[in-house]
């Protein structure tokens, strides 16, 4: 029968051992599956299927079971995500206020398809989020912890620049 | 019953008395009053009620009230007054298996489950006659990579019964919900091929799954091309769970032993060889039992001995528990001992070429198909067994050239792989193959004649069981467990030094082979199962040599063949190796 080999080698043994030393302290490691999932994600930035099947063992879990949970919550994350994150606002106040035409603006500008989530270069990843509580300042826009209010279309283009600078600057 | 802690309810004008904790749907059945269910499943004899309250059909009017409520989940009150057949009601199910239907692909006249899904009865008896509503459909790609277990997840409608049985009863935990809202879909981890994952094949998904979503993979058409080959000698064995369930496709009762019936409708059928795996069976004990002996006088060999005549059961220590592959037996299953033997001892004695020699299975079980497919159990590229079919398949080839069962006469398996005793044949239940076993193990030790052949204290239907036998001075200590969340605990008990056993059965199913993933459909009622059990028994009383050791074929084939029960040709033969693998 064929069996999958999983390579859990692309897994940073430093970051697998922070982990593995929060998953110990926990009383009830089952019962703190959430935690130990986000602890995880703030690790490794994203949940690889290797992470996933790395935890079910340490927690006696399956497998199936903690990508159940990963699948079902939109905070964790399959995929990695862009190095900044671009998230627009769609709730109520920011999509009367015309969210929808900023959404497919970044989209446009980072020449990204319908279904991309994250630049092909992987500096930037793009998504809508429900309400994230500011409606005062709607549209509301956050990249990474950053957030702009009262965003305006024309923007999109200074927002995309600031950061392609701050990444070439880091290099 | 303690008067105290019950309480009143009342189901459209029936007073009932109920303990305090059931459910309405409880209340209902003690009142006799029928409320369609669909994802609900009740197993007893385990503690599991599986009621995700998903699918909505069990929805019955409480007076006082403003919702209606489901049935199945709502814990009743005392005083609580319920109408199951309201206006409200009726309407709310039939809108209910409207929207189910609407998201279900109706291809019923193809669908493996025809005229035996849970949905389709519903929907014909609650009398839907159109699907009001339409809309998107989820699609999902099939799964058919595995030998045993077919996954269509179109025709799932998430009553989660499968992932109750694989994650609670059996504690494999394969299958989960994945994803969100719609999008969710019953998989496998990482939505991995079946095969790539540690499923064990047991098949308790597809014996609870209410409609298609889960299926057996379906070899009947190779078994017609293989009748059909004259250049072909096709062989066929009977597992002993067959015989005391097929009748309930004929419309017989529960428990209705068939097994000359099934001999006769064999023949019919055009097999040039018809045999018996309880004949394997008592093999499979000449070999279990000397290892017994073996092991229990051997200072230093591994105890507990564990029986490895469950596919599914052998997967799962491969898999669950790689550290202890040195306690299962080395024994081959009763199955592939005839396989085996068919292309050894019977080739010779035909003069066949054993490349000629098409071996046919008809088991109660999903996890034989794979079983047979083992490379473990291949000798020299050639398998064992060739085509397995499950109980149903069978029922459903006697169907398709319409013979019917109940017309059949008795007749007998062929010789000389067709006589049989009753210990070989209790192998078909929990606590069946350690009792047939220590019938012989404990003849031999002591040299005499046991008492009573029937050893009553392996016997039950308790999940985890355990007996002792006084064989000579000695008292061996068994342990029992059906389920393969029993197994786990079991074998966790002996890894951490809490459990001391000398010989333990396992099989995976519950109730053993009479439960398997292949046997008609029970759908949840556990009291079919009880029966097929007692027609098991029955069966053995009524066997005039009942210890695997007294078979006057098996003495011949060792005198003839195999030398020494456990000896080297019987090691090269009919004995096996396992392979730990991953847990995924």
């Amino acid at each position: 029968m064929p069996h999958i080999e999983f390579d859990m080698s692309i897994l940073d043994p430093a970051l697998l051992q922070e982990l593995d030393e929060f998953i110990e302290v926990q009383e009830f490691p089952q019962e703190s599956i959430i935690a130990i999932l986000h602890k995880a994600q703030e690790l490794f930035l994203w949940l690889p299927r290797e992470l996933q099947l790395h935890i079910a063992r340490k927690t006696d879990l399956p497998a199936a079971r903690i990508h159940g949970i990963v699948s079902f919550y939109s905070f964790f994350l399959e995929e990695p995500n862009g190095k900044y994150t671009v998230s627009v606002c769609m709730g109520t106040a920011c999509f009367v206020k015309g969210a929808q035409p900023i959404l497919d603006e970044f989209r446009k500008q980072l020449g990204m398809g319908p279904k991309d989530k994250i630049t092909k270069d992987g500096v930037f990843s793009l998504n809508d989020v429900r309400c994230i509580g500011a409606c005062g300042l709607a549209p509301v826009v956050r990249v990474n912890e950053k957030i702009y209010g009262h965003f305006k279309v024309e923007q999109v283009k200074e927002v995309i620049q600031h950061y392609r600078e701050l990444e070439e600057q880091a290099q | 019953m303690d008067l105290k802690n019950l309480i009143r309810v009342t189901i459209n004008d029936i007073p009932v008395l109920v303990p305090e904790g059931s459910t309405i749907l409880d209340a209902a059945k003690r009142a006799e009053v029928y409320i369609p269910t669909l994802c609900h499943l009740k197993l007893d004899d385990f503690a599991i009620e599986n009621k995700p309250s998903s699918c909505r059909v069990c929805m019955v009017e409480v007076e006082g009230r403003p919702r209606l409520c489901t049935a199945c989940s709502e814990t009743a009150t005392d005083g609580m007054v319920v109408s199951t057949n309201s206006q409200r009601a009726l309407r709310a199910r039939r809108t209910n298996v409207e929207l189910l239907l609407s998201n279900h692909p109706q291809l019923c006249l193809t669908c493996a489950k025809n005229m035996d899904c849970e949905l389709q009865k519903l929907a014909h008896d609650i009398g839907c006659r159109e699907i009001t509503y339409s809309g998107k459909r989820s699609h999902h790609p099939d799964d058919e990579t595995s030998y045993s277990v077919i996954s269509h997840p179109d025709k799932c409608i998430m009553c989660r019964r499968c992932e109750t049985m694989c994650n609670e009863v059996q504690t494999v935990g394969v299958l989960s919900a994945l994803d969100r809202g719609f999008s969710t879909v019953v998989r496998t981890a990482f939505h991995l091929d079946m095969t790539e994952t540690s499923c064990t094949k047991c098949g308790q998904c597809v014996a609870v799954c209410p409609t298609g979503a889960l299926t057996e993979t379906n070899c009947t058409h190779r078994v017609w091309r293989a009748l059909q080959d004259p250049s072909k000698h096709v062989v066929v064995q009977v597992a002993p769970a067959v015989r005391v369930a097929l009748g309930e496709m004929f419309g017989m009762a529960a428990g209705t032993i068939s097994t000359g019936k099934i001999c006769t409708a064999l023949r019919k059928l055009g097999f040039d060889g018809i045999f018996d795996t309880d004949w394997a069976a008592d093999l499979t004990i000449m070999e279990e039992a000397s290892e017994i002996v073996h092991r229990l006088s051997t200072p230093g060999s591994t105890l507990p001995i564990l029986t490895s005549c469950c596919p599914a059961w052998v997967y799962f220590v491969e898999s669950q528990f790689p550290d202890m592959l040195d306690i299962p037996s080395t024994c081959k299953s009763p199955q592939i001992m005839f396989g085996t033997m068919a292309k050894t001892y019977y080739a010779e004695q035909k003069g066949l070429d054993p490349k000629d020699i098409v071996v046919v299975s008809i088991m109660p079980c999903l996890a034989k198909k794979s079983e047979a497919r083992r490379p473990e159990l291949m000798n020299d590229g050639m398998k064992d067994v060739d085509i397995v079919v499950t109980t149903r398949e069978f029922g459903h080839m006697l169907i398709e050239i319409g013979l019917d069962l109940n017309q059949m006469t008795d007749s007998n398996f062929d010789s000389i792989m067709g006589e049989s005793t009753g210990a070989s044949i209790i192998f078909g239940t929990t606590g069946g193959v350690i009792e047939a076993a220590l019938r012989t193990a404990s003849e031999w030790i002591t040299g005499e004649p046991l008492k009573s052949v029937e050893l009553t204290s392996l016997r039950g239907f308790d999940g985890i069981r355990e007996g002792t036998v006084t064989i000579g001075d000695r008292d061996l200590h068994v342990g029992i467990a059906h389920g393969l969340g029993n197994a786990r605990r079991l074998l966790e008990g002996i890894r951490d030094g809490e459990f001391h056993y000398d010989a333990i059965e396992i099989m995976a199913c519950p109730g053993g082979c009479i439960g398997g993933g292949g046997q008609p459909y029970h759908h949840g009622d556990m009291e079919i199962l009880l029966k097929r059990q007692q027609a098991i028994y029955r069966e053995d009383r009524g066997k005039m040599i009942r210890k695997s050791h007294e078979n006057p074929m098996i003495k011949k084939i060792y005198d003839e063949y195999l030398g020494e029960p456990y000896g080297p040709k019987a090691h090269e033969l009919l004995h096996t190796t396992y392979t730990p693998k991953p847990r995924i």
